[in-house]
Protein backbone atom coordinates (compact mmCIF):
# COMPACT_ATOMS: atom_id res chain seq x y z
CA UNK A 1 0.00 0.00 0.00
CA UNK A 2 1.39 3.42 -0.90
CA UNK A 3 0.40 6.38 1.21
CA UNK A 4 1.46 9.83 0.11
CA UNK A 5 1.87 12.42 2.85
CA UNK A 6 -1.25 14.44 3.39
CA UNK A 7 -3.71 12.20 1.59
CA UNK A 8 -5.04 9.95 4.36
CA UNK A 9 -8.68 10.43 5.34
CA UNK A 10 -7.62 11.90 8.69
CA UNK A 11 -5.20 14.36 7.11
CA UNK A 12 -7.83 15.52 4.64
CA UNK A 13 -10.41 15.85 7.43
CA UNK A 14 -7.87 17.79 9.48
CA UNK A 15 -7.53 20.34 6.67
CA UNK A 16 -11.32 20.69 6.46
CA UNK A 17 -11.44 21.03 10.24
CA UNK A 18 -9.00 23.95 10.05
CA UNK A 19 -11.30 25.72 7.57
CA UNK A 20 -14.36 24.93 9.70
CA UNK A 21 -12.66 26.36 12.81
CA UNK A 22 -12.27 29.77 11.19
CA UNK A 23 -16.00 30.09 10.51
CA UNK A 24 -17.49 28.12 13.43
CA UNK A 25 -18.43 31.12 15.56
CA UNK A 26 -20.01 32.94 12.62
CA UNK A 27 -21.95 29.81 11.58
CA UNK A 28 -23.23 29.55 15.15
CA UNK A 29 -24.04 33.22 15.64
CA UNK A 30 -25.91 33.57 12.36
CA UNK A 31 -27.40 30.06 12.36
CA UNK A 32 -26.12 29.69 8.82
CA UNK A 33 -25.00 26.69 6.78
CA UNK A 34 -21.25 25.94 7.16
CA UNK A 35 -20.65 26.58 3.47
CA UNK A 36 -16.88 27.03 3.69
CA UNK A 37 -16.41 23.75 5.56
CA UNK A 38 -18.66 21.83 3.16
CA UNK A 39 -16.83 23.35 0.17
CA UNK A 40 -13.60 22.16 1.79
CA UNK A 41 -15.09 18.64 2.19
CA UNK A 42 -15.94 18.73 -1.52
CA UNK A 43 -12.42 19.95 -2.43
CA UNK A 44 -10.94 17.10 -0.35
CA UNK A 45 -13.47 14.69 -1.93
CA UNK A 46 -14.60 13.56 1.51
CA UNK A 47 -18.27 13.20 0.53
CA UNK A 48 -17.62 9.96 -1.40
CA UNK A 49 -15.02 8.15 0.73
CA UNK A 50 -17.56 5.57 1.95
CA UNK A 51 -18.60 4.54 -1.58
CA UNK A 52 -16.95 1.38 -3.00
CA UNK A 53 -13.90 1.95 -5.19
CA UNK A 54 -15.73 0.28 -8.08
CA UNK A 55 -18.22 3.17 -8.01
CA UNK A 56 -15.64 5.94 -7.72
CA UNK A 57 -15.29 6.04 -3.93
CA UNK A 58 -12.53 4.99 -1.55
CA UNK A 59 -14.05 2.14 0.52
CA UNK A 60 -13.66 4.03 3.81
CA UNK A 61 -14.77 2.04 6.86
CA UNK A 62 -17.24 3.41 9.39
CA UNK A 63 -14.32 3.84 11.83
CA UNK A 64 -12.43 5.99 9.33
CA UNK A 65 -15.54 8.11 8.78
CA UNK A 66 -16.03 8.38 12.55
CA UNK A 67 -12.47 9.67 12.92
CA UNK A 68 -13.24 12.38 10.34
CA UNK A 69 -16.47 13.24 12.22
CA UNK A 70 -14.50 13.62 15.45
CA UNK A 71 -11.85 15.83 13.80
CA UNK A 72 -14.55 18.08 12.35
CA UNK A 73 -16.46 18.10 15.64
CA UNK A 74 -13.38 19.50 17.33
CA UNK A 75 -13.75 22.71 15.34
CA UNK A 76 -17.38 23.09 14.19
CA UNK A 77 -20.20 20.87 15.46
CA UNK A 78 -22.55 21.91 12.67
CA UNK A 79 -20.09 21.07 9.89
CA UNK A 80 -19.30 17.78 11.61
CA UNK A 81 -22.99 16.92 11.95
CA UNK A 82 -23.68 17.73 8.29
CA UNK A 83 -20.80 15.44 7.34
CA UNK A 84 -22.09 12.70 9.68
CA UNK A 85 -25.66 12.93 8.42
CA UNK A 86 -24.50 12.81 4.80
CA UNK A 87 -22.54 9.63 5.51
CA UNK A 88 -25.43 8.09 7.46
CA UNK A 89 -27.57 8.47 4.33
CA UNK A 90 -24.76 7.16 2.18
CA UNK A 91 -24.44 4.08 4.43
CA UNK A 92 -28.00 3.13 3.47
CA UNK A 93 -27.12 3.38 -0.22
CA UNK A 94 -23.86 1.49 0.17
CA UNK A 95 -25.45 -1.25 2.30
CA UNK A 96 -28.63 -1.69 0.32
CA UNK A 97 -28.21 -0.15 -3.13
CA UNK A 98 -25.02 -1.65 -4.54
CA UNK A 99 -26.72 -4.46 -6.45
CA UNK A 100 -29.26 -2.11 -7.93
CA UNK A 101 -28.53 -0.33 -11.21
CA UNK A 102 -30.10 3.07 -10.51
CA UNK A 103 -28.61 3.38 -7.03
CA UNK A 104 -25.19 2.19 -8.20
CA UNK A 105 -25.21 4.81 -10.94
CA UNK A 106 -26.31 7.40 -8.40
CA UNK A 107 -23.40 6.53 -6.09
CA UNK A 108 -21.07 7.06 -9.03
CA UNK A 109 -22.67 10.49 -9.48
CA UNK A 110 -22.16 11.25 -5.77
CA UNK A 111 -18.48 10.43 -6.27
CA UNK A 112 -18.03 12.32 -9.51
CA UNK A 113 -19.99 15.42 -8.51
CA UNK A 114 -19.47 15.27 -4.70
CA UNK A 115 -23.22 15.50 -4.10
CA UNK A 116 -24.45 16.29 -0.58
CA UNK A 117 -27.25 14.00 0.67
CA UNK A 118 -29.90 15.01 3.19
CA UNK A 119 -32.49 13.01 5.10
CA UNK A 120 -36.24 13.44 5.52
CA UNK A 121 -37.48 10.90 8.05
CA UNK A 122 -39.37 13.23 10.40
CA UNK A 123 -42.98 14.03 9.63
CA UNK A 124 -45.66 16.16 11.25
CA UNK A 125 -48.02 13.91 13.23
CA UNK A 126 -45.79 10.85 13.80
CA UNK A 127 -44.61 12.02 17.21
CA UNK A 128 -40.91 11.67 16.46
CA UNK A 129 -41.03 7.94 15.68
CA UNK A 130 -39.21 7.63 12.39
CA UNK A 131 -40.37 4.02 12.00
CA UNK A 132 -43.83 5.35 11.23
CA UNK A 133 -45.02 7.31 8.23
CA UNK A 134 -48.26 9.00 7.41
CA UNK A 135 -47.39 10.02 3.86
CA UNK A 136 -47.38 7.33 1.16
CA UNK A 137 -45.51 7.11 -2.09
CA UNK A 138 -47.79 6.81 -5.10
CA UNK A 139 -46.56 4.67 -7.93
CA UNK A 140 -48.16 5.47 -11.26
CA UNK A 141 -46.71 3.44 -14.14
CA UNK A 142 -42.97 4.07 -14.08
CA UNK A 143 -43.25 7.21 -11.95
CA UNK A 144 -43.47 7.70 -8.21
CA UNK A 145 -44.81 10.79 -6.46
CA UNK A 146 -44.55 11.88 -2.85
CA UNK A 147 -45.76 14.80 -0.77
CA UNK A 148 -44.45 14.94 2.80
CA UNK A 149 -44.86 17.43 5.62
CA UNK A 150 -41.25 17.09 6.68
CA UNK A 151 -40.98 19.07 9.90
CA UNK A 152 -37.20 18.70 9.86
CA UNK A 153 -34.87 18.34 6.90
CA UNK A 154 -31.38 19.27 8.06
CA UNK A 155 -29.63 21.46 5.46
CA UNK A 156 -32.54 20.66 3.13
CA UNK A 157 -32.05 23.89 1.22
CA UNK A 158 -28.37 23.08 0.63
CA UNK A 159 -28.58 19.41 -0.33
CA UNK A 160 -28.20 17.95 -3.81
CA UNK A 161 -30.49 15.01 -3.07
CA UNK A 162 -32.86 13.91 -0.29
CA UNK A 163 -33.45 10.37 0.95
CA UNK A 164 -37.01 10.37 2.20
CA UNK A 165 -39.20 7.82 3.96
CA UNK A 166 -42.87 7.13 3.35
CA UNK A 167 -45.37 4.29 3.51
CA UNK A 168 -44.63 1.76 0.75
CA UNK A 169 -47.92 2.38 -1.07
CA UNK A 170 -51.22 4.12 -0.44
CA UNK A 171 -52.76 1.11 1.38
CA UNK A 172 -49.65 0.25 3.42
CA UNK A 173 -49.57 0.10 7.22
CA UNK A 174 -47.79 3.03 8.90
CA UNK A 175 -44.76 0.83 9.70
CA UNK A 176 -44.52 -0.60 6.16
CA UNK A 177 -42.10 1.98 4.84
CA UNK A 178 -39.71 2.56 1.96
CA UNK A 179 -36.96 5.07 1.37
CA UNK A 180 -36.62 6.89 -1.93
CA UNK A 181 -33.85 9.03 -3.39
CA UNK A 182 -34.98 12.26 -5.02
CA UNK A 183 -32.43 14.50 -6.69
CA UNK A 184 -32.66 18.26 -6.43
CA UNK A 185 -34.22 18.69 -9.86
CA UNK A 186 -37.00 16.25 -8.89
CA UNK A 187 -38.52 18.05 -5.89
CA UNK A 188 -39.70 21.37 -4.56
CA UNK A 189 -39.43 22.54 -0.95
CA UNK A 190 -41.74 25.04 0.65
CA UNK A 191 -40.48 26.23 4.02
CA UNK A 192 -42.79 25.59 6.97
CA UNK A 193 -40.51 25.94 10.03
CA UNK A 194 -37.41 27.97 10.84
CA UNK A 195 -34.50 26.36 12.71
CA UNK A 196 -33.68 28.94 15.40
CA UNK A 197 -32.25 26.88 18.23
CA UNK A 198 -30.09 26.82 21.33
CA UNK A 199 -27.27 24.96 19.59
CA UNK A 200 -26.37 23.06 16.44
CA UNK A 201 -27.57 26.22 14.75
CA UNK A 202 -25.64 25.71 11.53
CA UNK A 203 -27.32 22.43 10.57
CA UNK A 204 -30.21 24.61 9.31
CA UNK A 205 -32.72 21.87 10.13
CA UNK A 206 -35.70 23.82 8.88
CA UNK A 207 -39.13 22.30 8.21
CA UNK A 208 -40.30 21.84 4.63
CA UNK A 209 -43.28 20.72 2.62
CA UNK A 210 -41.63 18.28 0.22
CA UNK A 211 -43.18 17.51 -3.17
CA UNK A 212 -41.29 15.16 -5.46
CA UNK A 213 -41.72 13.13 -8.63
CA UNK A 214 -39.18 10.64 -9.95
CA UNK A 215 -38.80 7.33 -11.81
CA UNK A 216 -40.00 4.56 -9.47
CA UNK A 217 -36.64 2.73 -9.70
CA UNK A 218 -35.33 5.38 -7.28
CA UNK A 219 -37.22 3.67 -4.43
CA UNK A 220 -34.65 1.64 -2.48
CA UNK A 221 -35.32 -2.05 -3.12
CA UNK A 222 -35.40 -3.07 0.59
CA UNK A 223 -38.06 -2.31 3.25
CA UNK A 224 -37.04 0.72 5.30
CA UNK A 225 -37.34 -1.41 8.47
CA UNK A 226 -34.30 -3.39 7.31
CA UNK A 227 -32.44 -0.29 6.15
CA UNK A 228 -33.06 1.34 9.53
CA UNK A 229 -31.95 -1.70 11.53
CA UNK A 230 -28.98 -2.70 9.39
CA UNK A 231 -27.37 0.60 8.45
CA UNK A 232 -29.12 3.78 9.48
CA UNK A 233 -29.66 3.44 13.23
CA UNK A 234 -26.25 1.94 13.91
CA UNK A 235 -24.32 4.45 11.80
CA UNK A 236 -26.37 7.31 13.27
CA UNK A 237 -25.51 6.38 16.85
CA UNK A 238 -21.86 5.76 16.01
CA UNK A 239 -21.17 8.78 13.81
CA UNK A 240 -23.13 11.11 16.09
CA UNK A 241 -21.14 9.79 19.03
CA UNK A 242 -17.96 10.55 17.08
CA UNK A 243 -19.12 14.14 16.48
CA UNK A 244 -20.04 14.55 20.16
CA UNK A 245 -16.73 13.08 21.25
CA UNK A 246 -15.04 15.71 19.05
CA UNK A 247 -16.99 18.53 20.71
CA UNK A 248 -16.02 17.24 24.16
CA UNK A 249 -12.37 16.79 23.13
CA UNK A 250 -12.16 20.43 22.13
CA UNK A 251 -13.82 21.62 25.34
CA UNK A 252 -11.34 19.59 27.39
CA UNK A 253 -8.44 20.90 25.27
CA UNK A 254 -9.52 24.43 26.09
CA UNK A 255 -9.83 23.63 29.79
CA UNK A 256 -6.42 21.96 29.74
CA UNK A 257 -4.84 24.98 28.03
CA UNK A 258 -6.36 27.15 30.76
CA UNK A 259 -5.02 24.97 33.58
CA UNK A 260 -1.56 24.74 31.98
CA UNK A 261 -1.39 28.52 31.57
CA UNK A 262 -2.20 28.89 35.28
CA UNK A 263 0.38 26.23 36.20
CA UNK A 264 3.12 27.97 34.23
CA UNK A 265 2.45 31.25 36.02
CA UNK A 266 2.96 29.73 39.44
CA UNK A 267 5.16 26.63 39.29
CA UNK A 268 4.98 24.48 42.40
CA UNK A 269 1.33 25.29 43.03
CA UNK A 270 -1.28 22.96 41.54
CA UNK A 271 -3.91 25.14 39.80
CA UNK A 272 -7.44 24.88 41.24
CA UNK A 273 -8.89 23.31 38.09
CA UNK A 274 -6.31 20.52 37.82
CA UNK A 275 -8.29 17.91 39.71
CA UNK A 276 -11.44 18.60 37.72
CA UNK A 277 -9.37 18.31 34.55
CA UNK A 278 -8.29 14.84 35.62
CA UNK A 279 -11.94 13.93 36.13
CA UNK A 280 -12.92 15.34 32.73
CA UNK A 281 -10.11 13.37 31.12
CA UNK A 282 -11.42 10.22 32.76
CA UNK A 283 -14.93 10.78 31.42
CA UNK A 284 -13.57 11.63 27.97
CA UNK A 285 -11.78 8.30 27.88
CA UNK A 286 -15.06 6.54 28.74
CA UNK A 287 -16.78 8.18 25.76
CA UNK A 288 -13.87 7.28 23.52
CA UNK A 289 -13.81 3.64 24.66
CA UNK A 290 -17.55 3.37 24.34
CA UNK A 291 -17.54 4.76 20.81
CA UNK A 292 -14.63 2.59 19.69
CA UNK A 293 -16.29 -0.52 21.14
CA UNK A 294 -19.46 0.33 19.21
CA UNK A 295 -17.52 0.88 16.00
CA UNK A 296 -15.76 -2.48 16.40
CA UNK A 297 -19.04 -4.24 17.04
CA UNK A 298 -20.53 -2.70 13.91
CA UNK A 299 -17.51 -3.58 11.76
CA UNK A 300 -17.67 -7.16 13.05
CA UNK A 301 -21.41 -7.49 12.43
CA UNK A 302 -21.47 -5.63 9.11
CA UNK A 303 -21.27 -8.63 6.82
CA UNK A 304 -24.04 -10.49 8.67
CA UNK A 305 -27.57 -9.08 8.20
CA UNK A 306 -28.95 -11.43 10.90
CA UNK A 307 -26.50 -10.09 13.47
CA UNK A 308 -27.24 -6.51 12.43
CA UNK A 309 -30.95 -7.18 12.88
CA UNK A 310 -30.48 -8.90 16.24
CA UNK A 311 -31.67 -7.49 19.53
CA UNK A 312 -28.25 -7.73 21.09
CA UNK A 313 -26.84 -5.45 18.42
CA UNK A 314 -29.70 -2.94 18.77
CA UNK A 315 -29.23 -2.84 22.56
CA UNK A 316 -25.48 -2.27 22.13
CA UNK A 317 -25.94 0.59 19.65
CA UNK A 318 -28.66 2.20 21.79
CA UNK A 319 -26.31 2.05 24.77
CA UNK A 320 -23.50 3.72 22.83
CA UNK A 321 -25.79 6.63 21.99
CA UNK A 322 -27.21 7.04 25.50
CA UNK A 323 -23.80 6.95 27.15
CA UNK A 324 -22.01 9.33 24.81
CA UNK A 325 -24.86 11.86 24.63
CA UNK A 326 -25.18 12.03 28.41
CA UNK A 327 -21.51 11.93 29.27
CA UNK A 328 -20.38 14.74 26.97
CA UNK A 329 -22.64 17.12 28.86
CA UNK A 330 -20.94 16.18 32.13
CA UNK A 331 -17.54 16.63 30.50
CA UNK A 332 -18.26 20.01 28.96
CA UNK A 333 -19.86 21.22 32.17
CA UNK A 334 -16.69 20.17 33.96
CA UNK A 335 -14.61 22.10 31.41
CA UNK A 336 -16.76 25.15 32.06
CA UNK A 337 -16.19 24.87 35.81
CA UNK A 338 -12.44 24.63 35.23
CA UNK A 339 -12.23 27.68 33.02
CA UNK A 340 -14.86 29.76 34.80
CA UNK A 341 -15.99 33.08 33.43
CA UNK A 342 -13.49 32.98 30.54
CA UNK A 343 -15.26 29.86 29.36
CA UNK A 344 -18.73 31.28 29.89
CA UNK A 345 -17.85 34.38 27.89
CA UNK A 346 -17.93 34.22 24.09
CA UNK A 347 -14.93 35.20 22.02
CA UNK A 348 -12.12 34.13 24.38
CA UNK A 349 -9.60 31.39 23.52
CA UNK A 350 -11.28 29.37 26.30
CA UNK A 351 -14.96 29.93 25.36
CA UNK A 352 -17.04 26.81 25.93
CA UNK A 353 -20.58 28.20 25.57
CA UNK A 354 -20.99 27.01 21.98
CA UNK A 355 -19.78 23.52 22.91
CA UNK A 356 -22.24 23.31 25.77
CA UNK A 357 -25.16 24.53 23.67
CA UNK A 358 -24.33 22.20 20.78
CA UNK A 359 -23.88 19.26 23.15
CA UNK A 360 -27.40 19.74 24.52
CA UNK A 361 -28.79 18.53 21.19
CA UNK A 362 -27.27 15.08 21.73
CA UNK A 363 -29.90 13.82 24.18
CA UNK A 364 -32.70 15.09 21.98
CA UNK A 365 -31.81 14.01 18.47
CA UNK A 366 -33.75 10.81 18.74
CA UNK A 367 -34.84 11.41 22.31
CA UNK A 368 -32.93 9.39 24.87
CA UNK A 369 -36.24 8.60 26.55
CA UNK A 370 -37.45 6.99 23.33
CA UNK A 371 -34.22 5.01 22.99
CA UNK A 372 -34.32 3.85 26.61
CA UNK A 373 -37.95 2.84 26.08
CA UNK A 374 -36.90 0.79 23.08
CA UNK A 375 -34.04 -0.85 24.98
CA UNK A 376 -36.24 -1.62 27.97
CA UNK A 377 -38.71 -3.37 25.67
CA UNK A 378 -35.92 -5.44 24.08
CA UNK A 379 -34.56 -6.41 27.49
CA UNK A 380 -37.85 -8.13 28.29
CA UNK A 381 -36.70 -10.96 26.04
CA UNK A 382 -33.04 -10.33 25.20
CA UNK A 383 -30.53 -11.80 27.64
CA UNK A 384 -27.52 -9.61 28.31
CA UNK A 385 -24.09 -10.49 26.97
CA UNK A 386 -22.11 -11.46 30.04
CA UNK A 387 -18.70 -11.73 28.37
CA UNK A 388 -16.13 -8.96 28.78
CA UNK A 389 -14.21 -9.26 25.52
CA UNK A 390 -16.58 -11.14 23.17
CA UNK B 1 -49.89 -24.71 17.72
CA UNK B 2 -50.48 -22.41 14.77
CA UNK B 3 -53.89 -21.39 16.11
CA UNK B 4 -52.40 -20.63 19.52
CA UNK B 5 -49.75 -18.48 17.84
CA UNK B 6 -52.43 -16.73 15.82
CA UNK B 7 -54.37 -16.00 19.01
CA UNK B 8 -51.30 -14.50 20.68
CA UNK B 9 -50.56 -12.46 17.57
CA UNK B 10 -54.12 -11.18 17.54
CA UNK B 11 -53.93 -10.23 21.21
CA UNK B 12 -50.46 -8.66 21.36
CA UNK B 13 -49.48 -7.93 17.75
CA UNK B 14 -51.28 -4.60 17.52
CA UNK B 15 -51.95 -5.33 13.85
CA UNK B 16 -54.23 -2.97 11.94
CA UNK B 17 -55.80 -5.98 10.17
CA UNK B 18 -57.51 -9.10 11.66
CA UNK B 19 -55.10 -12.05 12.01
CA UNK B 20 -57.59 -14.31 10.20
CA UNK B 21 -56.98 -12.35 7.01
CA UNK B 22 -53.26 -13.18 7.06
CA UNK B 23 -51.84 -16.25 5.32
CA UNK B 24 -49.27 -18.33 7.22
CA UNK B 25 -46.49 -16.96 5.04
CA UNK B 26 -47.73 -13.33 4.97
CA UNK B 27 -45.07 -10.76 5.93
CA UNK B 28 -46.08 -9.60 9.40
CA UNK B 29 -43.93 -6.47 9.23
CA UNK B 30 -45.61 -5.43 5.98
CA UNK B 31 -48.92 -6.10 7.75
CA UNK B 32 -47.92 -3.53 10.39
CA UNK B 33 -46.14 -5.48 13.15
CA UNK B 34 -43.92 -2.97 14.97
CA UNK B 35 -40.70 -3.91 16.73
CA UNK B 36 -42.34 -3.06 20.07
CA UNK B 37 -45.29 -5.36 19.36
CA UNK B 38 -43.01 -8.16 18.15
CA UNK B 39 -41.41 -8.26 21.61
CA UNK B 40 -44.85 -8.43 23.24
CA UNK B 41 -45.73 -11.33 20.93
CA UNK B 42 -42.47 -13.08 21.88
CA UNK B 43 -43.32 -12.68 25.57
CA UNK B 44 -46.79 -14.09 24.97
CA UNK B 45 -45.34 -17.09 23.14
CA UNK B 46 -42.67 -17.71 25.78
CA UNK B 47 -45.39 -17.83 28.42
CA UNK B 48 -47.87 -19.91 26.40
CA UNK B 49 -45.37 -22.58 25.29
CA UNK B 50 -43.08 -22.35 28.32
CA UNK B 51 -40.04 -21.70 26.16
CA UNK B 52 -37.31 -19.07 26.11
CA UNK B 53 -36.06 -17.63 22.85
CA UNK B 54 -32.29 -17.87 22.64
CA UNK B 55 -30.50 -14.78 21.32
CA UNK B 56 -29.90 -16.29 17.90
CA UNK B 57 -33.67 -16.36 17.34
CA UNK B 58 -34.24 -12.82 18.58
CA UNK B 59 -34.22 -11.19 15.18
CA UNK B 60 -36.64 -9.96 12.58
CA UNK B 61 -36.49 -13.15 10.55
CA UNK B 62 -37.90 -15.38 13.30
CA UNK B 63 -41.00 -13.20 13.48
CA UNK B 64 -41.39 -12.43 9.78
CA UNK B 65 -44.48 -14.66 9.38
CA UNK B 66 -46.77 -17.01 11.28
CA UNK B 67 -44.95 -19.90 9.59
CA UNK B 68 -41.56 -18.56 10.76
CA UNK B 69 -42.78 -18.21 14.36
CA UNK B 70 -44.20 -21.74 14.23
CA UNK B 71 -40.85 -23.11 12.99
CA UNK B 72 -39.02 -21.28 15.77
CA UNK B 73 -41.38 -22.58 18.46
CA UNK B 74 -41.28 -26.13 17.02
CA UNK B 75 -37.49 -25.95 17.09
CA UNK B 76 -37.52 -24.90 20.73
CA UNK B 77 -40.11 -27.40 22.00
CA UNK B 78 -38.61 -30.19 19.83
CA UNK B 79 -35.09 -29.63 21.11
CA UNK B 80 -36.40 -29.45 24.68
CA UNK B 81 -38.01 -32.91 24.30
CA UNK B 82 -34.87 -34.32 22.69
CA UNK B 83 -32.80 -33.15 25.62
CA UNK B 84 -34.97 -34.92 28.18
Amino acid sequence: MTMTVGTSFAERAQRVSAVAAVHADDVDAKGRFPREAVDAMIAERLLSIQIPKSLGGEDASVSEIAEACSLLGQSCSAAAMVFAMHHIKLSSLVSHGVGDSWHSAFMRRVSDEQLLLASATTEGGIGGNLRNSICAIEVDGDTCRLTKDATVISYGAHADAILITSRAHTDAASTDQVMTVFTKDQYTLEQTHVWDTLGMRGTCSDGWLFKGEAPKEQILPKPFAEIAAQSMLATSHLLWSAVWYGIAVNAVSRAQAYVRAAARKSPGVTPPGALRLAEASNLLQLVKSNTIAGLREYEAAKADPDRLSSMGFAVAMNNVKIASSETILAIINQAMLIVGIMGYKNGTPFSIGRHLRDAHSAQLMISNDRILGNTSNLLLVHKQDTSLIG
Amino acid sequence: MKQKIRDILGKHGGLPVPVETLADDADLYAAGLSSFASVQVMLGIEEAFDVEFPDNLLNRKSFQSIAAITRAVEGLTGSAEAAE
